[in-house]
């Protein structure tokens, strides 16, 4: 059988020890998209938790980045396969925001402007686990990485970090968001390289 | 519509095959036009594709499509690739990618944006960019045929230097006759080019390519933005939106 | 708010990132699943209504899969994603698919 595309490599600069199953580390930060970039004016920028019972709490813009903040290092990992490590953030912890709201549900679903989903259990929002991030490397996030402010939540693949997020929805029953509802898993724990369906 | 899983136990009906490098032509500093021998190759339609997939060592895998720039010739097809800065795919097969060295290749593909020379009407193709790659196959097609249909050809680039085909473009007696070729440059016009640089506008349309009322079947490709800005114009001139075939490429065109 | 493709409240595609490609890149793609060249099909956005070629359709992708959007209104049309072992596809946006056959 032919050798195909000697050399190639891809955006790999090497495999480190210490990653997830499948990975190779990367100094590049891609972007990969599944719809064009928001723009939102932070003047009209909001975030909202809504409770099962349909209780509500909003944040503008001055109120989120008012909040207590956290200065979070940590690696990331996308299903591509590409992990970047030790990645500086600055942001709110979910967990302070979830205070705000009285809820027993175990499910939460992550909105973003531009309608993407994504669903992670409440469980993995708390604890240190999570933040709603608004700068990255020192400087405002720019649009391309989820600017104004993403979700970011380390210990699982990229794709549960939604950028542009705009909300968070707590649910009685998980259900799965835009890319767990078409083949990728439920979950997606990087370290047992839960990426597909059936993984 | 259901969403549906679809089991691997189905063979895939378009397959991937070896695509050798044979020989290889710079068209500018960031552009290479790839021969690749194909075995078996089932011939191509002016305007269609292939995909192009890679893969290291580890089994990591990329793949990207590439427009063939040429008819089919035998076994042998061309595709014509842009370094996109930072891609993952065009910096190799551009810089690293050696005559002798083999690829995989799944194609042809694409039967929308395809020019056939049994069409009557007259055609405009606008390109920009490396969106000259699959028009390049259609007007390549145009000569090889002996077709008499009338083409023009509007060609935008950021400067001279970054025309590619110039060869046969520049020259167009190389091309064949009936094909008028005009040029956008959006950057750096040729020095006494009558036309300052700039982006592509109504007005270039309305000079050199087809009045609507001429029934132009219409081919743009290029950048996303170029496309889109294209297509309306032409529509806006009055053609109509079902005689426009448009083609975007990636950031560089390719 | 919106519906679950958001698209209503998307500024668009006049803040084009330059990186979308098009439905035309999904033959390949698709003609590993489907024995007809969808391509040229047509496609009825269950979103806003507009018809439009599969081709014709604005596309990003591949990874970590493809989506392919209305060039109207932003809504998803179709979604594809490959797995080592698998596909998925996802046809939902669209409210129907014309494909012309010759007899």
């Amino acid at each position: 059988m032919a050798r195909f595309s000697p050399g190639f490599g891809g955006r790999r600069r090497s495999d480190a020890e210490g990653l997830p199953p499948g990975q190779y580390l990367t100094r590049d930060f891609p972007v990969l998209s599944a719809g064009p970039t928001p723009r939102i004016p932070l003047d009209r920028w909001e975030f909202w938790i809504r409770t099962e019972t349909g209780a509500e709490h909003r944040w503008t813009w001055p109120e989120l980045t008012a909040l207590p903040a956290e200065a979070p290092t940590v690696d990331l990992h996308c299903v591509t396969k590409w992990s970047k490590l030790q990645t500086s953030w600055t942001g709110v912890p979910v967990a302070s925001l979830l205070s705000a709201v009285e809820s027993t549900s175990e499910y939460a679903m992550v909105h973003s402007y531009g309608g993407y989903t994504t669903n992670v259990p409440v469980v993995d929002l708390l604890d240190g686990k999570a933040w709603i991030v608004h700068s990255y490397d020192g400087k405002d996030l720019a649009p391309e990485h989820g600017g104004p402010a993403r979700l970011l939540v380390p210990h699982l693949y990229l794709w549960k970090s939604a950028k542009w997020v705009r909300g968070i929805e707590l649910m009685t029953r998980d259900e799965p968001g835009f890319w767990e509802s078409v083949g990728y898993h439920n979950y997606g724990d990087p370290w047992r390289e839960q990426r597909y369906q059936g993984d | 519509m259901a969403r549906a899983a679809v089991p691997g136990r189905l063979t895939a009906r378009l397959a991937w095959r070896a695509a050798r490098l044979v020989d290889v032509t710079a068209q500018t500093a960031a552009a290479h036009s790839l021969s690749l021998e194909v075995p078996g190759w089932p011939g191509h339609l002016a305007g269609q594709h292939v995909d192009i997939r890679l893969t290291a060592d580890d089994g990591y895998t990329a793949q990207r499509s590439y427009s063939l720039s040429a008819p089919a010739a035998g076994d042998h097809v061309e595709i014509t690739v842009q370094r996109v800065d930072d891609g993952e795919v065009s910096p190799y097969l551009v810089d690293s990618l050696q005559v002798g060295e083999s690829v995989e290749i799944r194609g042809p593909v694409g039967g929308w944006f395809v020019w056939r020379p049994t069409d009557p009407q007259p055609v405009l193709l606008v390109g920009g960019g490396s969106g000259i790659a699959p028009l390049m196959a259609m007007i390549r097609e145009r000569r090889g045929t002996g077709s008499h249909v009338p083409f023009r050809l509007i060609y935008s680039v950021r400067t001279p230097d970054d025309t590619l085909f110039a060869q046969e473009l520049r020259h167009p007696t190389t091309v064949g006759t009936g094909l008028d070729i005009s040029w956008v440059h959006t950057r750096v016009a040729p020095p006494g080019d009558p036309r300052p640089a700039g982006r592509i506008g109504l007005p270039d349309l309305v000079a050199h390519g087809w009045p609507a009322d001429f029934a132009p079947n219409c081919f743009v490709c290029g950048p996303t933005g170029f496309v889109e800005f294209v297509a309306d114009a032409l529509v806006t001139l009055g053609h109509a939106p079902d005689v426009i075939r448009t083609e975007r490429f990636g950031p560089t065109g390719g | 708010m919106t519906d679950e493709n958001g698209a209503a409240d998307v500024v668009r595609a006049a803040d084009t990132d330059g990186s979308e490609l098009d439905g035309n890149t999904l033959a390949g793609p698709l003609g590993e699943l489907f024995a007809v060249d969808l391509t040229v099909a047509s496609s009825r956005c269950a979103g806003c209504g507009r018809v439009d070629t599969v081709a014709q359709l604005v596309v990003y992708g591949p990874d970590p899969g493809w989506v392919a959007r209305c060039p109207g209104c932003a809504s998803v049309v179709l979604r594809l994603v490959r797995s080592p072992d698998a596909a998925w596809l996802d046809l939902h946006g669209a409210t129907s698919i014309h494909i012309p056959m010759v007899t």
